[in-house]
C-alpha cells in the first residue's frame, strides 16, 4: 500500500486521466449516430421550405459539404472550445439553449432529488432496520410501486386529481403567465429571479407550479433510493463491528446512524452517480408532461423538426453533464472511503 | 466472483447441467422450479404474487383477440360510429378516447405489444450482452479495453435519450414498429449483461477448471461454451426480469414522447397516455388511467419477480428455508456416510443440506 496522502492524489489524477477517453468515446459516439441519419442535416431540417440554392448555400455554410473526418474534427475542436454548434431551424447557439432554459431543467432535477433524498433515506433506513417486518414490506410495496408507475401516468393522475378535480395545485409551465411576463429574468432559474427581485408573490407562485413535477419525478427515483440503501443497510448490519456495537449495548437507533449508515451509504454515493442518467431521462418525460420549459422540452421540439445539428449538440451536452457528474462522484466516493483509493 | 477456497458451489448452481437422467425439458423445469422451492418468507410471497400477475398478463396477451370486445384500431361496430370521449359504459368498459377508440381494447391488445417488443428486445440484448461479454472477458487485451469503453459509454448515457435518439433514426428509415421500438431498447440494456457476464468471465477465466481445459488442448470456444456460459449466466435471470419490467416503462416513455409504435401499427399504452395529456386537465379521467394502471400492474408484476428472484438467489441477500434434519434413532448404529455418498448428495437438487444465513 501506498502512502495514504499520495494514493488519493494518484487516485483523483488516474481518474481524472479516465475522463479523456471515456468522453473520446461518447462523443465520437453522438457524431456517428447522428450522421449515418438519412440524408443531409439541412435539407432534413429545412428541405421543401427553401429553394434548393438556399439549402446548398446553407449546407456549405455549416458545412456539411466537407469530408466526414473533417467535420469530425471541427465537431470535437468546437467542443473542446466549448462551442456546441447551432441549430439550424432557428439559428441559435446550443449553449442559448442551456442558459435559457437549463435553469428549469435544474429546478426540476434538484427539487426532484431533495424529494428523493428527503423520501428515501428515512424510509431505506427504516425498512432494512426492520428486514420482513410488516413496515419494511409497505416500504418496498411503495418502492417498487412509485418505480413502476411512469412519470408521465403518475403526473398525469396528479393533475387530475389536484388541478382539475381539487383545483388545489396549478400545472404547466414554471408560473402563471402573468408572473411570467413581469418578472426580469435574470439568472433563467425562475426560483432565484424571484428572489432577487425580491417578488414574494412570484416566488410562492413558482414554487406552486413545481410541487407536482417535482414530486412525480422525485417518487420515480424514491424507489431506487428505498431499495439501495434497505439492502446496503441489512448487508451493513450483518457486520461484525456492528454486531460488536450492539453488544456493547448502545442502543439500536445510534447503532444505526452512528455505524452502519456512513458504510450502508459508500454504495448509495456510487449507484447516485448512474441515477443521473435516470433522472435525466425521466426529467425530459415529466417536463412534456407539465409543459415545464426545459432542456428535455428544447430537444423534442428540435427532434420533431428534424433539426439535426440542434440535438447532437444538445445530447453532446448531456453526455458531458453526466461524465462530469460520475467524476465528482468517485471523488467524493474516494475522499468518504478510505477502500476506494486502492 | 470465484469460488474461494475452492469449495464446489453445487446449492447455488441452478442444476441444469447436473442431473443427466431427466430430459432436457425436463431439467429446464426444475430449473425454472428451483427458486420457487428454495425461496420463503417474503421472498416467496413476491415471487408467487409477481408470477400470478404476470402470468395474467401474458395470458391477456395471448389471448387478446378473445378479451377485447374491438380490434385496437376500430373506432366503429356493426355500422356505428364509437362516441368521442365517451365515460366508462356497460358498453364501453374503460370508455373510449379521444380517437373514439374502445380504452379496455386498447388496453387489451397494448399488453400483447408491450410483451412483444420486451421479449424481442430481452432476447435480443442477452444474447448480444452475454455473446461479448464472454468474448471480451476470454480474450481481453485491446479488445477488451475497447468494449468496456463503448459499454460503459453506453451504460452512463441517459438511457430514454439514448433510445429516443435510437427510435428517431429508424423510424426514418424502417418506420415506427415494433422492431424500432425492440432495436431502441435493445440498444439500452446490453451494456448491462455486457459488464455482469464480462466481470465474472474475468474472474473465473483463471479458475483451475478452465485453465485445466486448455491444457488439454480446448478451443476458445469450446472453452466458452462448455466451461464458462454456464457459470456466468448465474445471475442473469434477475437482471433480466428486473429489465424486462424496466423496458416496459421505456417503451411507455418512447410512445409518450411520440417515438415509439405509431398507433396504425399497433396499440400501445404510452401513444394512449400521451394522447389522454389533454384531457387530464379537462376532467377525463378513463383515458389515462386505464392504461397507466395496465402499466403499473405488469412492471410490478415483474419487479415483484426479479426482486424475489433476487433475494431467492444472491447470497449476499439470501434467506432460505431452513430443512429438516433428520437425527438417526437413538441406539442406531452411527452413520459414516462414505465418500461417493457425499458427491451423490451434493448433486441432488431436491435435498441440499442447508443452513439458514
Amino acid at each position: 500500500m501506498a502512502a495514504r496522502s499520495g494514493s488519493l492524489r494518484t487516485y483523483i489524477l488516474t481518474r481524472l486521466a479516465l475522463v479523456v477517453p471515456n468522453v473520446l468515446v461518447l462523443l465520437t459516439m453522438v457524431f456517428l449516430l447522428m450522421r449515418v441519419a438519412p440524408g443531409d442535416p439541412v435539407s432534413a431540417a429545412l428541405g421543401g421550405r427553401l429553394p434548393p440554392a438556399e439549402i446548398a448555400r446553407r449546407r456549405e455554410a455549416a458545412g456539411f459539404d466537407r469530408p466526414l473526418i473533417v467535420q469530425y474534427w471541427e465537431y470535437i475542436s468546437g467542443v473542446l472550445r466549448l462551442d456546441f454548434g447551432q441549430t439550424l431551424t432557428d439559428n441559435r447557439k446550443v449553449t442559448d439553449i442551456f442558459i435559457v432554459n437549463g435553469g428549469a431543467t435544474l429546478t426540476l432535477t434538484v427539487a426532484a432529488l431533495i424529494v428523493a433524498l428527503g423520501v428515501g433515506i428515512p424510509l431505506g433506513l427504516w425498512a432494512g432496520r426492520r428486514r420482513d417486518s410488516v413496515s419494511d414490506v409497505g416500504i418496498r410495496l411503495f418502492g417498487i410501486l412509485t418505480y413502476a408507475a411512469p412519470v408521465f401516468f403518475t403526473g398525469l393522475l396528479a393533475q387530475i386529481l389536484f388541478t382539475s378535480q381539487l383545483g388545489w395545485l396549478p400545472s404547466g409551465k414554471q408560473a402563471s403567465a402573468i408572473t411570467q411576463a413581469t418578472l426580469d429574468e435574470r439568472t433563467h432559474i425562475f426560483l432565484l429571479d424571484a428572489t432577487l427581485a425580491g417578488d414574494a408573490d412570484a416566488f410562492i407562485d413558482g414554487l406552486k407550479h413545481l410541487v407536482m413535477p417535482a414530486v412525480v419525478l422525485g417518487l420515480l427515483i424514491t424507489g431506487v433510493f428505498i431499495r439501495l440503501i434497505r439492502v446496503n443497510l441489512a448487508q451493513t448490519m450483518r457486520d461484525d463491528y456492528v454486531e460488536a456495537a450492539t453488544a456493547r449495548g448502545i442502543p439500536e437507533g445510534r447503532v444505526v446512524l452512528r455505524h452502519a449508515f456512513r458504510n450502508a451509504m459508500v454504495p448509495f454515493v456510487t449507484v447516485l452517480g448512474l441515477q443521473v442518467a435516470l433522472l435525466f431521462g425521466g426529467a425530459i418525460l415529466t417536463e412534456q408532461t407539465f409543459s415545464w420549459p426545459g432542456v428535455g422540452s428544447q430537444l423534442l421540439r428540435y427532434l420533431n423538426n428534424r433539426d439535426y445539428a440542434a440535438v447532437q449538440g444538445i445530447i453532446t451536452v448531456f453526455a458531458l453533464v453526466v461524465v462530469a457528474i460520475s467524476l465528482l462522484i468517485d471523488i467524493v466516493n474516494a475522499l468518504i472511503d478510505p477502500r476506494v483509493r486502492y | 466472483m470465484s469460488v474461494v477456497g475452492g469449495a464446489p458451489l453445487p446449492t447455488e448452481v441452478i442444476p441444469i447441467t447436473t442431473d443427466k437422467r431427466k430430459s432436457f425439458f425436463a431439467r429446464i423445469w426444475s430449473a425454472f422450479l428451483a427458486p420457487y422451492r428454495r425461496s420463503q418468507g417474503v421472498a416467496r410471497v413476491m415471487l408467487g404474487v409477481g408470477t400470478a400477475v404476470t402470468s395474467a398478463m401474458f395470458l391477456i396477451a395471448v389471448f387478446a383477440p378473445v378479451v377485447a370486445p374491438y380490434g385496437f384500431n376500430q373506432v366503429s361496430a356493426d355500422g356505428e360510429r364509437f362516441p368521442k370521449q365517451a365515460a366508462p359504459s356497460s358498453e364501453h368498459w374503460f370508455g373510449t378516447s379521444v380517437q373514439t377508440y374502445d380504452v379496455f381494447s386498447r388496453v387489451v391488445w397494448g399488453t400483447r405489444t408491450a410483451l412483444e417488443v420486451v421479449a424481442l428486445s430481452l432476447v435480443a440484448s442477452v444474447i448480444l450482452g452475454v455473446l461479448l461479454g464472454l468474448i471480451s472477458g476470454y480474450f481481453g487485451r485491446w479488445l477488451d479495453r475497447g468494449l468496456v469503453l463503448i459499454m460503459d459509454a453506453l451504460f452512463a448515457f441517459p438511457f430514454l435519450l439514448l433510445a429516443i435518439v435510437i427510435a428517431f433514426l429508424l423510424s426514418d428509415k424502417i418506420g415506427g414498429g415494433i422492431a424500432t421500438a425492440a432495436v431502441a431498447i435493445t440498444v439500452v440494456y446490453v451494456p448491462q449483461y455486457f459488464r455482469l457476464v464480462r466481470n465474472s468471465t474475468v474472474s473465473a477465466r483463471e479458475a483451475t477448471y478452465v485453465e485445466a481445459a486448455r491444457t488439454i488442448g480446448a478451443k476458445p470456444g469450446t472453452i466458452m461454451y462448455r466451461y464458462l456460459l454456464s457459470n456466468v449466466v448465474q445471475s442473469v435471470p434477475v437482471i433480466a426480469t428486473l429489465n424486462a419490467a424496466d423496458a416496459i416503462g421505456t417503451l411507455a416513455g418512447l410512445g409518450f414522447l411520440g417515438y415509439g409504435i405509431q398507433p396504425t401499427e399497433a396499440a400501445e399504452w404510452g401513444y394512449d397516455l400521451f394522447r389522454a395529456v389533454p384531457d387530464a386537465t379537462a376532467g377525463i379521467w378513463w383515458t389515462a388511467t386505464f392504461p397507466g394502471l395496465a402499466i403499473v400492474i405488469l412492471v410490478t408484476g415483474l419487479t415483484l419477480v426479479g426482486e424475489g428472484l433476487n433475494e431467492t438467489l444472491n447470497p449476499t441477500l439470501r434467506r432460505r428455508r431452513l430443512l429438516t434434519v433428520h437425527l438417526p434413532e437413538r441406539g442406531s448404529p452411527p452413520q459414516h456416510p462414505a465418500v461417493p455418498d457425499q458427491n451423490v448428495e451434493a448433486q441432488d437438487p431436491s435435498a441440499p443440506p442447508e443452513v439458514t444465513r
